[in-house]
């Protein structure tokens, strides 16, 4: 399969970003699409390396190869991040960038890449941003205070397994950031709502629940996240199908928590 | 050659633990607070090792590699934990669970440190549920568990195919709590290049930020290298892209022994490979085993109609089908340890009956599974495995069973640690895959993940106040120590030295050559002849790197290229030792296969006369051959036979 790629090429937070076109050719259906950026990329760096001997008709403009955060390629980590053809991990739904493959693309087609445009999430390179306010928010209070050692059996709580496998479901969240960024609002609140809903649902999770939808949900206002306006946006796009129940559940802690005040 | 002092407590194997424990120094909370510790990975063992740290009191910096805290790779961990609580009553114990380990690891670990993870991983349970990791529930309430591999009890527990993921989501959490309490401060994007020596004592290190490529200075009291192993030495391997053995690496080349490289685990469930641009293997849990049946055709025909894509799985009848496992190994059947598995999976490919195009593929069926439970059940247990296959390989397993072979998945060795998890430099420490101390020849499934929180959690934070303890008069270490001075002159040199070779290879392209070497002749079945060659080829190819690699981009600022060829690099050396070690232990036993040393039914023949020992290795300087030091094991308490898995 070949394909006409438009990368989002940007040197630094700073610079000012702008569109290049590549081209890959003989990429098999299998290849994920991350390898296809491998293979962009080996590209890319041989037409540095010597540009007659390596041309692969890849006609990069001596920008070098493209940046992008990856690490697991299972879906499960959370570093990939691309906006592929205007959505978030592209065009399949329940599957993050580095479980794409090249089979659901038309060949011949273009693709657009861009990084997650969101105000909480300033480009470092290319496609990289720096995703850091997720860590702070869930610093402002997605814990359970239990320091290590003496906590009771683990079988001292029984936890009706609807409960636990609805926090399960919550817990899924691999903070990629797909939902602020598919955001029109660039609001975090599935994300936060993920973390609240799953540990409001346990016992264990709920003695400090009131004091954690407060404290989470001040720490995204004040990173300059924006607010929910109920688009369902983020449900669409989240790459481990979290439903907006959550943030319903997030409301509820969140309110009950204001009236006690 | 030295013998290493293990430090392993005399006295009753069950009362080891708890003696030591009343033995060494505690550090007051008042001189906590003026001790730094860095700890190194937020994996498993460096987040529960940071966290706790913080909370005893003494001040922690942790450093990643990734954007976040939560992206280490113990976040791909898929099946389960190991822990010895017999919720089953199935009659499970710390003394089983210590003796399945043993066993599992071919008598090659050390006996204490193993029955101390057993007694502590009941704990674990406890602190994880805790912290709110939601892992499987029966609907009375409690909690479930699955089988693993080399076990014939129940005492896995899992929250579905994601438990790696969720215990560190708890780890990370109590991580952040103590970031939040300003116990611990954390630095993503930060990529440690060298350790920090002072006066014989590990006090820093030496990092790059990798968002603006600046190198910085971290001085500290003593350093804990959480930094995990070593398998993508393979390049191809189920390990993350940016997993990397070069922290251990550099604290090798500063003189801490690397014991038992040529441990390492091939994971047989994995997908197989499809093609030469793929960039890494996705494993597939090993608790698809419970349930999944593992056949080849009996018929070489009907192999090679599947090769050829004439026939599908589906269509092979019953009676052609050879259930390979359950026929060699009867009493644990499609349960057998990841080394067995393996081996009997490479076995059948060998002889010709593999299934794919690649004839290296066999089959995991569920067809049985889904008859005897429903499709249901099995998708409340396997749901998100089958739909991750489905995405990669464009198959449904409910219809045709699943493809899978052997990869690169896990190291058992690592650097060489005491009883207290010291390596042998004072002040450096090493917990869960980035030591070698507790898998010996081969990991058991649901045990990488007990580990590293155990080291973490339980036995760390008791085991570094021993050592504090003499040091809490010693003021802050100064960064602007000569040593420190030194150590980023000499980082800043390499950096430059790899940029300005600027040849005519990639860097992919150098660690896909490693790769080959390693797969072919340090892989699934090593020999004497092979290993000598790969010595050479990795020599040969390690001067070529060093003369026309090219590394695109530049120094100072983001550059993933860079990154990459700072750890292919380390990957070259840490190849050669894996084979010097393969070489020198002239034995089979677990994931490390001699050709030569082999029953007639094909099994591993171990030589408990001579190497029943720890290899470690110490770095004897650039183009010198290391030096070998070996900690004999002794077994006081497990009964050393040959493992048996058929009856």
């Amino acid at each position: 399969m070949n394909f006409t790629l438009k990368v989002w090429r940007q040197r630094d937070a700073k610079s000012k970003g702008h569109f290049e076109t590549y081209q890959v050719k003989d990429i098999s259906e299998g290849t994920s699409f991350l390898e296809m950026m491998d293979i962009l990329n080996e590209q890319l760096i041989g037409e540095k390396i010597d540009p007659v001997a390596f041309d692969k008709g890849c006609h990069g403009n001596q920008s070098g190869p493209v940046s992008f955060d990856h690490d697991c390629r299972e879906g499960i980590c959370g570093a990939c991040s691309l906006y592929i053809n205007g959505r978030a991990h592209g065009p399949e739904s329940g599957v993050t960038t580095c479980q794409l493959y090249m089979r659901k693309f038309k060949d011949g087609s273009t693709i657009t890449i861009e990084p997650w445009r969101s105000r909480g999430f300033p480009v470092i390179k290319d496609l990289v941003v720096d995703r850091g306010a997720y860590d702070k928010i869930l610093q402002a209070g997605g814990f359970i205070s239990v320091n290590t050692g003496g906590v009771p059996d683990a079988n001292a709580i029984p936890i009706p397994k609807k409960n636990a496998d609805e926090s399960m479901d919550a817990a899924s969240c691999v903070g990629c950031g797909a939902c602020a960024a598919t955001c029109k609002n660039g609001s975090a609140m599935l994300f936060v709502a993920a973390r609240v809903s799953s540990l409001a649902l346990l016992p264990q999770g709920k003695v400090e629940g009131a004091r954690r939808a407060k404290a989470m949900v001040a720490k995204m206002d004040e990173l300059g996240f924006g607010a929910c306006t109920n688009t369902r946006a983020c449900e669409m796009e989240c790459p481990k199908h979290i439903t907006v129940s959550h943030i319903a559940r997030l409301n509820r802690e969140f309110l009950t928590a204001k009236f006690k005040d | 050659m030295t013998e290493l002092i293990s430090k392993v407590p005399e006295g009753p194997l069950e009362l080891k633990w708890s003696k030591h424990k009343a033995d060494i120094k505690v550090v007051s909370p008042a001189n906590k607070r003026k001790m730094e510790i860095i700890v190194i990975g937020t994996g498993l063992g460096g987040a529960s090792a940071a966290a706790s740290l913080g909370e005893l009191g003494y001040n922690v910096k942790v450093f990643c590699i990734s954007d976040s805290p939560r992206r280490a790779h113990s976040i791909a961990a898929q099946g389960g934990i190991n822990a010895a609580k017999n919720y089953q009553n199935d009659n499970d114990s710390i003394y089983r669970l210590f003796y399945d380990t043993i066993k599992g690891g071919d008598y090659r670990s050390r006996e204490a440190n193993v029955y101390r993870l057993a007694e502590v991983s009941n704990n674990i349970i406890d602190q994880c549920v805790a912290q709110g990791v939601p892992f499987a529930r029966d609907y009375g309430g409690l909690l479930d568990n699955r089988s693993f591999g080399g076990a014939q009890v129940s005492r896995t527990f899992y929250a579905r195919g994601q438990t790696g993921q969720q215990l560190l989501l708890g780890a990370y959490a109590a991580l952040n709590r103590a970031v939040s309490k300003g116990q611990v401060k954390s630095y993503p994007r930060h990529e440690m290049l060298d350790l920090v020596i002072i006066n014989g004592e590990a006090k820093g290190i030496i990092a790059r930020n990798l968002t603006n490529g600046k190198i910085e200075r971290f001085g500290a009291h003593a350093v804990v290298l959480a930094s995990g192993g070593y398998g993508n030495t393979y390049f191809l391997s189920t390990n993350a892209m940016n997993s990397n053995g070069s922290a251990a690496w550099q604290c090798y080349k500063k003189g801490a022994f690397f014991a038992n490289p040529c441990f390492a685990q091939i994971h047989p469930t994995c997908i197989p490979i499809h093609g030469d641009q793929q960039s890494k293997l996705t494993l597939m849990s090993e608790s698809l085993r419970n349930d999944g049946r593992i056949w080849v055709p009996k018929k070489l025909e009907d192999a090679k109609k599947l090769q050829e894509g004439k026939i599908k799985g589906s269509q092979i009848p019953e009676e052609d089908r050879d259930y390979y496992l359950e026929r060699r190994y009867p009493a644990f059947g499609n349960l057998v340890p990841r080394d067995v598995a393996s081996r009997a999976a490479k076995e059948r490919c060998d002889a010709g009956y593999g299934v794919n195009n690649t004839g290296k593929a066999v089959f995991l069926d569920f067809k049985d599974a889904i008859k005897r439970l429903g499709k249901e059940v099995v998708d409340a247990r396997y749901g998100n495995l089958f739909d991750m296959y489905k995405e990669i390989t464009d198959v449904d397993p409910h219809d045709e069973p699943m493809m899978i072979y052997p990869a690169i998945h896990y190291t058992m060795g690592g650097l060489w640690v005491d009883y207290n998890l010291m390596t042998t430099i004072p002040g450096l420490y090493a917990i869960g895959e980035a030591n070698f101390s507790d898998h010996g020849g081969n990991r058991l499934g649901a045990s990488a993940l007990m580990q590293g929180l155990a080291d973490g959690y339980f036995i760390l934070p008791y085991t570094i106040g021993d050592y504090l303890a003499g040091k809490f008069k010693e003021p802050k270490t100064d960064t602007n120590a000569p040593e420190f001075e030194a150590a980023e002159k000499a980082v800043q040199a390499k950096i430059d030295k790899l940029m300005n070779i600027k040849g005519k290879k990639t860097v992919d392209a150098f660690h896909k050559e490693l790769g080959h070497i390693m797969w072919e002749y340090v892989g699934m079945a090593r020999n004497e002849a092979g290993l000598k060659k790969a010595i050479e080829l990795i020599q040969a190819l390690k001067k070529e790197f060093w003369s026309n690699v090219y590394v695109a981009g530049e120094t100072g600022v983001f550059n993933q290229e860079l990154e990459k060829a700072l750890r292919v690099a380390d990957f070259l050396e840490i190849g050669e030792l894996m084979a010097r070690d393969a070489l020198n232990r002239n034995e089979s036993c677990g994931g490390h296969f001699r050709e030569e040393m082999q029953t007639e039914e094909g099994e591993t023949k171990r030589d408990d006369v001579n190497y029943m020992y720890v290899a470690a290795w110490e770095y004897k300087g650039e183009d010198k051959q290391p030096e070998l030091h070996k900690e004999p094991l002794k077994f006081e308490f497990a009964h050393v036979a040959t493992r048996n898995y058929k009856d």
